[in-house]
Parts: C-alpha cells; sequence; structure tokens
C-alpha cells in the first residue's frame, strides 16, 4: 500500500512530523513501513504560463519562439524544443533565477541568436519520477488543465511536495488498504481527531429500479450487491488533484469516472465497478455461478473459459464481469458513455481467491475482496462514488439504488479485563490507560470496573478474540514499554540427549580426521537421485519421490543418498581449481516404497563423504600421499574405534562402484554402508579426478555406540608377540584370513594386524606375501612360551590348510 | 717420599690438562690411580718410613689421589660437554621450514550458529527437539492455526508432495509435535533446529532450502514481557552487550499478539547506513504469544498455559553475523569459502 501524505492530510492533522519521524512511529505500532519517498522538491520557484503565441525559431528547425504569460505584467519570451508545445496550452514555466533539481539555474540566454526568459518544462525536468509521470506526458513538455491559473506555483497543482509512504502490510491488517484505514491507524497512534469525508448527493427523481433489478442467486457467495443508475454523465479527464493522488498511490488516470471508481477503491478500501449501462442490453443484473465451460472476454481482451467456481455478474443472459476480478469488455465504460451502472457489491474473499489464482487476474481491487472489504463501507463507497460522480463527470444519479442485501454487518463484542492483560502482558496499565487506548483506537465500550466490553468496528475484521484486543491494547501501549522480565517458573534443566551429544562428538571426530562439514540440498535432479544408493537402501526398493511443482528440474526428486549432490560439491570445487577435498555430510535421506504417497516417507540419517586430490602434501621432504581406499578406510576405522563398533567389511560390486574397490561394511551380519572409489566412468562423467566415497547408515551407529561406562584394568602380565608371513595367491583377502586367525587364537590372541604385504621380486608369479602381527596375552598369568608356541603353530596350519598357503622363510 | 708424591700430583694434573679425548684420560686415570697406578707404587715404599711419619704421608697420598680423581672427573664433564655440544650442532636443523601439514577438517558455519543458540538456550534450561523434513499439512499447517484456504498460507509457497504431504516450510511443526505429545499435562521448553523448504528461485538472499531455529516456552504464568526479556539475552549474547533491541508487532497466524524483533546496527550503532536500510535496525527474528488455537488443538488449556514461541533463518543469521553475502555459499561447499569459518 502507497500512502500519499498529501492525501492523509485530508483526513488526519499530521502536520509538524516530518515524514520519516511518522513512518517511524508507524513502524513501531504494527505496520512496518518499507520505504519513504519524496515526489519532488517543494521549493521551486515553478509557475503555470500560459502560451500566447508560439512561432518557430528563425534559425532552428526544431526550436519554437513562444510568448509566455506567466501572470506577470509582461510575457517572457521563451525558445522552447518540445515537439509538443503548441499556442493557447497551459504548461510549467521556471523563471530566470530559478533552480531545478540537479542544481540546474535558469538564467536568461539566446538560443540561435533569440532571446529566451525561461523554461517551458517537462515533468522530469520538475524531479518527477518516471513511474508518476502519465504517459502521454512522458516525451516532452507537461500540460495542465486548461482551467488552471495562470501564474500560481505548480508544486501543490503537481503534488510535488508529496511524500509517500510505502506500507509492508501483514495479511491482518486488510483495515489499511484504504486511506481512511490508514487514517484511523494514523490517528490513534498520532492521538489526533479523524475528518472523515462528507457525502451528500443531490439524487433525480426518476428512480433507479425504474430501470434495473437485481437477482443474486449465490447468495452464499454474494451476501450483498448494489446497483447505482447514474446518467449523462461525462467522460473526461478527472480532476487534477484526483489524478494525483491516483499516481501517488500507483494507479494510472484514465477517465474521470474509472478514476473515481479507482479513488474511491484507494480511499474506502472498497471496490467498485462501472459498466457502461447501455451496452449492458437489459435491465436486469443476476449475480450467480457460472456454468462449467462458461465463455467470457474480460477487459484485457482474453476469453476466460469458466466453471462453477466462479462467480459472474450477468445481464440475465451472459457475464458481464468476472465478479470482484475483472470486468467484461463488452460493457467496459469508453470515451462515449452516457449512462452508468455502478456496482457496489461484497463477494466472497474465498471465490475471488480462487478465481484469481486460476487466472492470474491480481488487480487492487482483487487484493481487498481477498481479504474481504467492511461490510458497513460497501454502500456508502458507492453513494461516495456517486457524489464525485455528479461532481466530476456531471452525472444525475437516480434516486435509490436497487440493492440485494443479506449482509451481516454485526459488529464482535470482546471483552477485556484490566488484571488479565497486565498478567498477559507482565505490565501495570491503569484502567484509564486502557479507556485511554481504545478511546484512540475509536472502538466503543462499556466499562464495568477493571472490565471493558469492546465493541469491534467491522473495519476491523482482523480483531475476534481476546489476544487480539490484548495486542491492539499492547502495541498502542506501546512494545517499547514493556518490561524485561524472566520466566517466574523453573520448569526444567536443559540439556542435550546421549544421542545429540553424540552426534556432536561424531562430527568432532572427523573433523579431528581432517573433514569438512557440508551442506547440500535434499532436492535433487532426476538422474542422480538414483546413484550411489546404499546397498541396505537398495534392497528395499526406494522410490524416488518428486516434489509437484518444482523450481528447477534440478532440484525436484528428494534425495536417497547424499552422495550425488556432494559430489556435485567437488565438481564445482574442481572447476574452481580446488582440487583436494575432503567433504562429509550428516542429512536426512527420504525412503518410501510407495510409487504414490500415502504417508510420510522414512526419514534415515546418513553420514557421507568424499575426498579426492593430496591427502598429505609436504613438498620440501618430497611427502606426497594421494586419497585412496586405505586413506578413507582409516578414517572409517578411526570413527568405529571411536565409538567401540566392531564391522566387517567384505569386497562389493556396487553401481555407479569402481568393481575392484569397494566394501560394504557389515555390522552384526547387516549392512550398514559402503565406501570405495566411484566408477572412473562416472568419474569421468561428473568431471572428477580420483575420487573416494563412504555412506553409512549414522542412526545405527548412533544405536550401536557402546559407552564405555566401566574402567577396564590395564593388563598386569606382558604380552608376547609373534609374526608371520604367508604366501598366498594375488586374489585372496587379507581380511579372511584374518578372521580365521582370530577364530583359531581365540582366547590367547588379543590383537591381529597386518604389517606388510608384498608381491614381486622373489615370488612366484601370481603370489604375494602378507605378513600379521599377532599379540598374545593372558590377564590372568604370564604366558609362557611352549603356550604361544602351541597356538601360534595351529594358526599357521589351519590357515595352510584352508588357504593352500604357505610360510615365507 | 713427599715430594714423590707432590711432583706425581703436579705432572697428572698437567697431563689432564692437556687431554682432548676421553679413551686418553680413561688412560690417565689408569696410570696414576690404577691397581698398578703411579700411587700406588710410591705407597708401596712406605714400610720404610717412621711411625710418625707414616699417616702424614698416607693421608697426603689420600690427598693427591682426590684430587687427581677429581681433576680426571671434571676434565670428563669439560670433554663429554664439548661432545655433547659438537653433537647438537651438526644436529641443528632450519626450524623455519615450514613442517608437515595435517588435514584440517571444521564444522559448517550453520552448524556452528546452531550449536551456539543451542548451547545458549540449553543454558536457560530449553531442550533441543527435532522432526520430520517431510510433514503432514495437518502438522506443518493446520495445527499452526493455518486451516486450509487461509490467506496466510500465501505468505509460504510450500512443495507439496501429495494434497497431504509437504516439506516443512518451517520448524514450527516440531513445537507442534513436541506439545502434542506432551498431552497438555506439563511445561514446554524447546527449541528445534532444522533444514526447511519454500518455493523460492535461489538468488543471493533466497534459497529453496534454507535453516531455522524456533523455540517455544509454555508453561503457567509465561508474559510477553518474558519473550521481551529471554530474546534480550539471546540478543546480547549472540551478537554482542552493547547492542539494543526492539520489538514490533507484527502478525503470524500462531501467535497472538505477535511481535518482530530488530536489533541495533553493528556497522552504525543505530545512527542509520546501507546495511540497515537507514533505519538503524536490523530484523532478526519473529515471535509471540502462543496462539490460543494452537495451545488447544495440541490439548493444552489456554485458560490455564500460556506461551511464548519464537522463530529466525539461522542462514540469515550467519549471513549478519559473519557477514556472508551469499545464502548460496551455505550450499556450494566451494572450498575457499568453508576453510574460512573453521574456528568460528
Ligand atoms: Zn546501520
Amino acid at each position: 500500500m502507497l500512502v500519499s501524505l498529501n492525501w492523509l492530510k485530508k483526513y488526519v492533522d499530521i502536520d509538524g512530523i516530518d515524514p520519516e519521524e511518522l513512518a517511524e512511529k508507524i513502524t513501531k505500532s504494527g505496520i512496518e513501513v518499507d520505504g519513504i519517498e519524496y515526489i519532488g522538491e517543494s521549493d521551486l520557484n515553478v509557475v503555470v504560463g500560459h502560451v500566447e503565441t508560439c512561432e518557430k525559431h528563425p534559425n532552428a528547425d526544431k526550436l519554437n519562439v513562444c510568448m509566455v504569460d506567466v501572470g506577470e505584467s509582461e510575457s517572457l519570451q521563451i525558445v522552447c524544443g518540445a515537439p509538443n508545445v503548441k499556442q493557447g496550452q497551459k504548461v510549467a514555466v521556471a523563471k530566470p533565477g530559478a533552480v531545478l533539481p540537479g542544481n540546474f539555474k535558469i538564467k536568461k540566454a539566446k538560443l540561435r541568436g533569440v532571446e529566451s526568459n525561461g523554461m517551458i518544462c517537462s515533468l522530469q525536468e520538475l524531479g518527477i519520477d518516471e513511474k508518476y509521470i502519465p504517459s502521454q506526458f512522458a516525451e516532452g513538455i507537461y500540460v495542465f488543465p486548461e482551467d488552471v491559473e495562470v501564474g500560481v506555483q505548480v508544486e501543490e497543482l503537481l503534488n510535488l511536495n508529496d511524500v509517500i509512504l510505502e506500507f509492508d502490510l501483514t495479511p491482518n491488517r486488510s483495515d489499511a488498504l484504504s486511506m481512511l484505514g490508514v487514517a484511523y491507524e494514523v490517528a490513534a497512534i498520532l492521538d489526533k481527531p479523524l475528518q472523515l469525508p462528507e457525502v451528500r448527493i443531490s439524487e433525480i427523481e426518476e428512480e433507479a429500479k425504474e430501470h434495473i433489478s437485481v437477482q443474486v442467486d449465490a447468495t452464499d457467495l454474494c451476501p450483498y450487491y448494489g446497483a447505482f443508475i447514474i446518467k449523462d454523465v461525462e467522460i473526461k479527464s478527472a480532476p487534477l488533484w484526483m489524478q494525483n493522488y491516483l499516481l501517488a498511490a500507483g494507479v494510472r488516470p484514465i477517465n474521470n469516472v474509472v478514476d473515481i471508481t479507482n479513488y474511491v477503491l484507494l480511499e474506502y478500501g472498497q471496490p467498485l465497478h462501472a459498466f457502461d449501462y447501455d451496452r449492458l442490453q437489459s435491465e436486469k443484473i443476476v449475480v450467480r455461478r457460472a456454468h462449467t465451460d462458461e465463455k467470457m472476454t474480460t477487459l484485457d481482451d482474453v476469453e476466460r473459459n469458466l466453471s462453477e467456481d466462479n462467480l459472474v455478474i450477468t445481464n440475465g443472459v451472459n457475464p458481464v464481469a468476472l465478479a470482484g476480478v475483472m470486468g467484461g469488455k463488452n460493457t467496459e465504460v469508453h470515451h462515449a458513455t452516457k449512462n452508468i451502472l455502478l456496482e457496489a457489491a461484497f463477494f466472497d474473499p474465498t471465490t475471488v481467491r480462487k478465481t484469481v489464482k486460476e487466472t492470474g487476474l491480481r488487480s487492487e481491487a482483487s487484493t481487498r475482496y481477498e481479504k474481504g472489504v467492511d461490510p458497513n463501507r460497501v454502500k456508502e463507497a458507492g453513494l461516495r462514488a456517486c457524489q464525485l460522480l455528479e461532481k466530476y463527470a456531471n452525472g444525475k444519479v437516480l434516486k435509490g439504488l436497487v440493492e440485494h442485501d443479506k449482509l451481516d454487518r454485526s459488529e464482535k463484542m470482546v471483552s477485556i479485563h484490566t488484571d488479565e492483560i497486565n498478567k498477559r502482558l507482565g505490565t501495570s496499565i491503569s484502567i484509564d490507560e486502557i479507556g485511554d487506548i481504545l478511546r484512540k483506537l475509536q472502538f466503543e465500550y462499556t466499562q464495568n470496573d477493571l472490565q471493558f466490553d469492546v465493541r469491534i468496528p467491522t473495519r476491523r475484521g482482523d480483531i475476534t478474540i481476546f489476544e487480539d484486543m490484548l495486542e491492539e491494547v499492547a502495541r498502542i501501549y506501546g512494545y517499547d514499554h514493556l518490561p524485561f522480565t524472566l520466566p517466574k517458573h523453573f520448569s526444567q534443566v536443559g540439556r542435550l540427549t546421549p544421542k545429540q551429544q553424540l552426534t556432536r562428538k561424531i562430527n568432532a571426530f572427523l573433523q579431528g580426521a581432517g573433514m569438512m562439514e557440508a551442506r547440500t540440498y535434499s532436492l535433487t535432479n532426476k538422474s542422480l537421485v538414483g546413484q550411489f544408493i546404499s546397498p541396505e537402501i537398495h534392497e528395499h526398493n526406494p522410490q524416488a519421490i518428486s516434489v509437484l511443482s518444482p523450481m528447477t528440474e534440478d532440484h525436484q526428486y528428494l534425495r536417497l543418498s547424499l552422495l550425488p549432490e556432494l559430489l556435485q560439491s567437488l565438481s564445482y570445487n574442481q572447476a574452481r581449481n580446488q582440487h583436494h577435498l575432503a567433504l562429509y555430510e550428516v542429512g536426512n535421506i527420504f525412503l518410501s516404497n510407495e510409487t504414490k504417497l500415502t504417508k510420510q516417507p522414512q526419514e534415515k540419517t546418513r553420514i557421507s563423504g568424499t575426498l579426492t586430490g593430496e591427502w598429505v602434501t609436504h613438498e620440501w621432504q618430497q611427502e606426497t600421499k594421494q586419497v585412496d581406499f586405505y586413506v578413507v578406510k582409516g578414517i572409517l576405522e578411526g570413527l568405529f574405534a571411536f565409538l567401540n563398533i566392531r564391522v566387517e567389511y567384505k569386497a562389493s560390486a556396487l553401481a555407479q562402484m569402481h568393481p575392484g574397490r569397494c566394501a560394504s561394511i557389515y555390522l552384526n551380519g547387516k549392512p550398514i554402508g559402503f565406501l570405495g572409489q566411484i566408477h572412473p566412468l562416472v568419474q569421468k562423467e561428473m568431471d572428477l579426478k580420483e575420487t573416494y566415497v563412504f555412506d553409512i547408515d549414522f542412526e545405527e551407529l548412533v544405536q550401536q555406540y557402546e559407552h564405555q561406562t566401566t574402567y577396564k584394568t590395564i593388563p598386569k602380565y606382558p604380552s608376547i608377540q609373534r609374526d608371520v608371513a604367508f604366501i598366498m595367491d594375488e586374489d585372496l583377502l587379507a581380511g579372511d584370513i584374518q578372521q580365521l586367525i582370530e577364530e583359531v587364537g581365540t582366547s590367547l590372541v588379543k590383537e591381529v594386524h597386518v604389517f606388510d604385504v608384498y608381491a614381486g621380486e622373489h615370488l612366484p608369479d601370481g603370489k604375494k606375501s602378507v605378513a600379521f602381527n599377532l599379540v598374545y596375552q593372558d590377564p590372568d598369568k604370564t604366558l609362557k612360551d611352549k603356550e604361544v608356541d602351541e597356538s601360534f603353530q595351529e594358526i599357521v596350519e589351519a590357515v595352510n590348510e584352508q588357504f593352500k598357503t604357505y610360510i615365507r622363510s | 717420599m713427599k715430594e714423590k708424591l707432590e711432583a706425581i700430583r703436579n705432572e697428572a694434573i698437567e697431563k689432564i690438562q692437556s687431554v682432548d679425548e676421553i679413551k686418553k684420560l680413561q688412560k690417565l686415570k689408569v696410570t696414576y690411580l690404577g691397581k698398578k697406578g703411579s700411587i700406588t707404587s710410591v705407597l708401596r715404599g712406605m714400610g720404610k718410613l717412621t711411625k710418625e711419619e707414616r699417616p702424614v704421608i698416607g693421608k697426603l697420598a689420600n690427598k693427591v689421589q682426590e684430587t687427581i680423581a677429581q681433576s680426571i672427573q671434571e676434565k670428563q664433564a669439560i670433554i663429554e660437554q664439548k661432545a655433547m655440544d659438537k653433537q647438537l650442532q651438526e644436529e641443528a636443523i632450519d626450524v623455519t621450514l615450514p613442517g608437515r601439514p595435517i588435514q584440517v577438517g571444521g564444522s559448517h558455519l550453520l552448524t556452528n550458529i546452531v550449536h551456539e543458540i543451542e548451547d545458549l538456550f540449553i543454558g536457560m534450561g530449553f531442550e533441543v527437539k527435532e522432526g520430520p523434513q517431510v510433514e503432514t499439512d495437518y502438522y506443518n499447517f493446520e495445527a499452526l492455526n493455518l486451516p486450509k484456504n487461509h490467506p496466510a498460507r500465501d505468505m509460504q509457497d510450500s512443495f507439496y508432495i501429495t494434497n497431504e504431504l509437504l516439506l516443512r516450510t518451517h520448524t514450527s511443526p516440531v513445537q507442534a509435535r513436541t506439545m502434542r505429545s506432551y498431552k497438555g499435562e506439563k511445561p514446554v521448553k524447546m527449541i528445534c533446529p532444522g533444514v526447511v523448504y519454500r518455493r523460492d528461485s535461489d538468488d543471493a538472499t533466497h534459497s529453496h532450502q534454507f535453516n531455522q531455529i524456533e523455540g517455544l516456552y509454555v508453561d503457567k504464568d509465561v508474559r510477553m514481557s518474558d519473550l521481551k526479556g529471554m530474546l534480550n539475552i539471546f540478543a546480547k549474547k549472540m551478537f554482542g552487550e552493547d547492542r539494543e533491541i526492539r520489538l514490533r508487532p507484527s502478525f503470524f497466524p500462531f501467535t497472538e499478539p505477535s511481535v518482530e524483533m530488530d536489533i541495533s546496527c553493528k556497522v552504525c550503532s543505530g545512527k542509520g547506513c546501507s546495511v540497515c536500510k537507514k533505519t538503524g535496525w536490523i530484523e532478526i527474528l519473529g515471535g509471540g504469544m502462543v496462539h490460543p488455537h494452537v495451545l488447544e488443538m495440541a490439548g493444552y488449556e489456554p485458560n490455564v498455559y500460556t506461551g511464548f514461541a519464537f522463530g529466525m533463518g539461522t542462514d540469515r543469521i550467519a549471513m549478519l553475523k559473519y557477514g556472508v553475502n551469499d545464502i548460496r555459499q551455505f550450499y556450494m561447499n566451494d572450498k575457499r569459502f568453508i576453510t574460512q569459518y573453521h574456528q568460528a
């Protein structure tokens, strides 16, 4: 809502308050003022002049020499270059000595040998923003209506001294979608009296009902319809002041009839529509639901296909307007219009809203209907328009409007109790102060001791319950005046849950291990959504879930893995010459095997990482370590150790993964994720270099986390170590052998790890040597060599037998 | 004999002085102090001495022996010191060369903000709650006093999946779910951080995915002044003790009265600048007293319980606090961006 302060002054005295201060006060009372705009400069010394003569410049084709009467004893000779200057015009003249915006000083001068004593101005030259300039004056000088007086200052005529406040209204404050509503608000804030327009019309004897009947078939959607008939209107420009106010409010002037309906719309917040009565081609108005597939052409020349959800105004046969949204082409007011049917109605907000959504025809009128207009202003606004049509279109208003009236105009009562107000706000506002606040708001009330029974005016449809009144009292009292307190009760101790604490620890672990936390989008595209799905997710056959109306194809499907978008982040970085990255994310995936969702998908938190490039680079010591499978596995092993979780790794072939460099991770025999290198072809497709990933069920980690609550005694007795290197076929897995060692050595072997892997010289082709280190320990006694030797021998034999290996001597 | 001993002593000390190797020193030790050493051989002639002379010479011999031993010891220390000095000198390295780098990880800026806010509110007795990102229309809207066809639903154009399911447009459904789970029987004091989604085109200040943190306190005798007091603490701890707060009336369907909170602009200290659009204030969060309909729907008796709620955009807070000028940075994971905030 754009609020012209000059216009506002008609209703409430705001003199002596500068616009910034007023804006601040309004903002603090509940309506945010988003901007303050000065239309022009208010002290220009530019006057209205009458062009008496206008002749071609003797030495220049494009210039004219004009004699201009500016109300002084002698006319001024002015050379003017505007193409539209003509004899007889009333124009804006900057006399010598005037200073135009941009510090442009007007002086006497000679132009191509002819003396020029001033300048005839365009609106731009007067400092008016393009958007406030009527289209016919976009080029060339501005021409006043004929009836303006010569010699008067133009600032007021052109509303140059106006200031516009831009209101950012919350949806509840539709009352401020009218100048009167704004006036009520400002009067309350400043505690000033309100001056409402006086509506008086002089109807002629002829009665409207002789020319029109009103029938409403859809009473639920149109509780009120009033039709005024105005005869013999004269279509011309609206008065300058009205055009100025419309422009200030962002509405382009068209002609007096349309401008008057728009003016009243802005003044009262009540949309009105003027039909060309003679083009109606009937003497009745029927308001009904549209028929299925009924057609009508709206003012914008578009044929609309209607349905029963739309409300239409008809002439008994055909639609002539889409109720509350747009008039019909066939009944539009035009330059030759003589007689007018003026509609003032109350339409159902939801129906208007639906129609607006369907057609995309949002207008000043529909916006107000959508929010609900004030039932007590509908008819009043019609009368106000009649008054203006009489005055500015020479119209004759026929006696008695014709109306359908089932409108509920009753006012709600809300009771407020002083103690309850203070209890809820934490204040100690007195009864008198509350009474004063209600008076400022112009709410009627009856007071009974501490209680006020408040009659809520219908213009404030947003107030229905005690809490609404609580806000009214609080905002006029001033939020600034509320005290700062802390809650009276101590209700609970705040702390993170064990799961939340663990989540933080896991994050800290990974960051300590050198990984950067990332955030990616949950919505991904069609080709990525099916990629990198972990085996335990894949086996449940998850369906990609699409949103109904995505903003872009790139963000349409809910992710089934965090990896695709994380890999996109790697590509993004590669493209910016950032080649060494270790990113991880903790985030949700969305699982459902329904093709059409009937219930919420299961949301599972995953922890996923992507690593590429150099892991360690120490140049001057010539040490460089590229990220490889074992770097990633090392991080995960650290994490599992940190969580006291034992997992197993099994070589796996997964889609999008390198078939020889990928392992699934098993916990208690069930897969919980995977790690490995992504497939070289996928790398290429995504513009990536060698890249490794991991993806693990985060919730499973948290659930399995064994919090070590008791201290374990450090072993008292020494341990004994044995090393053994097995020669084996190249494709054998070290993990399988390790597993057997652990099984066979069960009671005495405390730890097994691989310390060397070798293939090549000194070994037969197709063979490799894998060396294990075994740590023996007995918690209760010192082990004897003999015991260890026996166990060791048993292990070696078992391995050799099962895996056809032999010992390297 | 006395002269002999003194001569040995002088000779020994002289030799010890000139030695510069441990081995030679050891040799001297044997030469003078060993079982077959000079002193021992002198002492063998003790028998020829008188009864009176014996103790005198014996004493002297001991003294000489001690002197030599001490001299050797001192010399040894000096030689060892020199050797050590030499070794250390040889082992010296260029300490100005760069160290072996370790991979330095770090948390996301938004996570830091969330943790900071969580810790602050935990300190004031709040719990941290979470909820699903794909929500039902009921919990996302209806339970928050936004029935179907409510005009305010336009304020949040949403990603629907079906007519009944959508990506949550705010974290408020977590409030509704928590209240519902407490069955109107005990106070609720919680914050809920999380990801939310709106149908916005991504640009420097809009993102179809972003984060919110909301708070809710429902109890007996909760006052609007409590909201003001608590938000004041929050603003000062989060943005600095010198910042002022201002509450303005506003509108949210789930609160009444509703507020918007501004903090005084840090750049201009409230005088007005381009950052604060010349107002001196920067909008931080919205909130208000929980609407009685919301309490009722969640099973709380509005005549017994009152409460306040507030919510803020985590991304926006992070942008303000760290001067980030493009919200998309939070989701691009540009290394040059994310490595700037390790210690934030
Ligand atoms: Zn500022």
